[in-house]
């Protein structure tokens, strides 16, 4: 499949040749495949803020190039707005940046501003709801601030999705929300990728989400990539993972402290599920009678 | 040190067309050395209800009392705030000084101490937490998770007997969250009564009790490993069992010899090396 982002050597210094000068970013080097959901995990202050900032042009490479579907981000001729319709992006507790009185208003703003027709909003409006699970009926006319917390981020996201994004990009989607909102909400960022074909890149510091999510994983530490490859690989090396400040799921801990106690489990399980057949395959559990997974 | 919560209820903009009900009467006890785990969904009245433990916010129905001293008791307010210290999510809007000992200072200078005790507790308070070696460092140059501690440290330089911690870990790394913890943990056992907000089923099981709200009621209220065996009624109120708890009980449901009220991952890896591993499998 082809690559819909390109980084290569990508450098970034905020406020250069000043007193106050920080270096940010010292040579990311990216590919994210089309329909493939990247997700990228590095500690706080590790750049990868500045590095999604890239996708939609809020910041130009000053050293480096980044390359979305075939355009050049350096190149001066930028249809930036074109860009933007393309790229998607979900910042950090979006419900924050709600602004009109009635849900379907709120939704519909991105689009109307691209000059939609009143019909093809209404259609963009309607999609993006049922994508996020909003009911358009039940939702559109609901005041947006009555909402709850997981429905106004929600609502944020739909607004994003309305301009039907090819690549979307996700900043701590679950940060904040309970668990049962969570779960729900990942279910439908899976679905957004599988049904629509989305390309999704993800930025988490929740290895439970990552590991549940990611096609590829991208550490980003210090302003460089680090480490990159499936869940899989990056999960079995627990040791790199926590001189990074990172961790490692806790299915996967838990087959990790039954290897340092000698016992032969794999290393690169993910998620509760697999946890749960690896140990029950090699302790022997529920021989010739399992109840299998519920 | 005691928190006693009797009939609290709280609405915001009361008497507004746009009030808000968030709390519907709760009754609590919290005792002096306690940890409690306050879960909850989006909306169920976690926050107000912290809010009210040092007077942030004010009953409009019932009462909240901190060592006797009733909340609404306004010439008492600095001694409750003093009692009962809060840390908030964002680390960043917590500090206030250009360098982290001044940081740590601005409470207990504010309480008009004398210079020989400020630095006492300062000293003392950044111990704790584990930031003494970044004592001159700015707090902006610190990682979130120090900046998360060095807020700490400027409630616990104030001594209060209590530690409010309205999900302090929310935004940081896997390492930031271990810090913090650990140093929840170490305050706890120094005597500090501990209340923390979560939306972490795996920092949950750090407490001794965990009190599970619901639209602005309580819901559930006892031991982590009690709350943590209801996984039905956990989901009905929009949560979920810490991943290592789910793996327990599929475990226990394929092999019941195996305990399904396992909460952390040591005591899952300690409960299956009580189990043989069968050498045909290995081989």
């Amino acid at each position: 499949m082809r690559n819909i982002v390109q980084v290569q050597d990508l450098h970034h210094t905020y406020l250069p040749g000043t007193p106050f000068e920080a270096v940010s970013l010292r040579g990311v080097d990216m590919e994210v495949a089309e329909r493939e959901i990247a997700a990228i995990i590095g500690p706080t202050g590790s750049g990868k803020s500045t590095l999604i900032q890239h996708f939609n042009a809020l910041i130009r490479p000053q050293m480096g190039k980044v390359i979305i579907d075939g355009q050049d981000l350096s190149d001066g001729n930028l249809d930036v707005r074109a860009l933007r319709r393309d790229v998607g992006m979900v910042f950090q507790t979006p419900e924050q940046q709600l602004f009109e009185q009635y849900v379907g208003d709120d939704i519909a703003f991105g689009p109307r501003n691209s000059g939609f027709d009143a019909t093809e909003v209404r259609r963009r409006v309607r999609k993006a709801m049922e994508m996020v699970g909003l009911g358009f009926e039940e939702f559109k006319d609901r005041l947006t601030f009555s909402l709850s917390g997981g429905e106004m981020r929600k609502v944020a996201i739909a607004g994003v999705l309305a301009l039907e994004p090819k690549i979307l990009i996700l900043d701590e989607p679950t940060c904040g929300l309970d668990p049962g909102t969570s779960r729900e909400l990942l279910c439908r960022i899976r679905e957004l990728h599988d049904n629509q074909g989305v390309t999704i890149i993800l930025v988490s510091h929740n290895m439970e989400d990552v590991a549940q999510l990611a096609d590829r994983i991208y550490v980003l530490v210090d302003g460089q990539t680090v480490l990159d490859g499936t869940p899989r690989q990056i999960f079995s090396q627990p040791q790199s993972l926590r001189d990074y400040s990172l961790d490692v799921p806790q299915a996967t801990q838990v087959m990790h402290g039954l290897r340092s106690r000698g016992r032969e489990v794999r290393g690169d399980i993910l998620t509760v599920c697999e946890a749960e057949e690896e140990i029950c395959r090699c302790f022997g559990f529920a021989e010739g009678g399992g109840t299998g997974v519920t | 040190m005691m928190i006693r919560i009797e009939n609290l209820h709280h609405t915001y903009n009361i008497g507004q067309p746009n009030a808000v009900v968030a709390l519907r009467g709760i009754d609590l006890l919290i005792r002096e050395g306690e940890y409690v785990v306050i879960i909850g969904r989006n909306g169920s009245g976690k926050s107000t209800l912290a809010r009210h433990l040092n007077a942030l916010l004010l009953p409009t129905e019932g009462d909240v009392w901190i060592n006797n001293i009733n909340t609404k008791d306004a010439q008492h307010l600095r001694e409750i705030r003093h009692t009962v210290g809060m840390v908030f999510q964002v680390p960043d809007n917590q500090l206030v000084a250009t360098v982290v000992e001044e940081d740590v200072a601005f409470g207990p200078e504010n309480m008009g101490l004398p210079h020989a005790e400020l630095r006492e507790r300062v000293d003392e308070a950044l111990l704790l937490v584990g930031m003494t070696p970044y004592r001159t460092r700015p707090p902006h140059m610190l990682s979130a998770g120090q900046k998360q501690r060095v807020a700490i440290a400027g409630i616990m330089a104030m001594r209060p007997r209590c530690l409010v911690l309205d999900e302090a870990t929310a935004m940081l790394d896997p390492r930031g969250r271990r810090e913090v913890l650990d140093t929840v943990r170490e305050l706890h056992g120094n005597g500090v009564t501990v209340l923390t907000i979560t939306h972490f089923m795996s920092e949950a099981v750090e407490g001794n009790r965990v009190i599970v709200m619901d639209q602005g009621r309580t819901a559930m209220d006892g031991p982590p490993r009690e709350i943590f065996s209801q996984t039905e009624k956990l989901r009905d109120l929009g949560l979920d069992l810490p991943p290592v708890t789910q793996l327990a009980q599929r475990l226990h449901q394929r092999h019941p010899a195996f305990s399904g009220s396992l909460l952390t991952v040591d005591e899952i890896v300690e409960g299956l090396c009580r189990f043989p591993q069968p050498v045909e499998v290995v081989a």
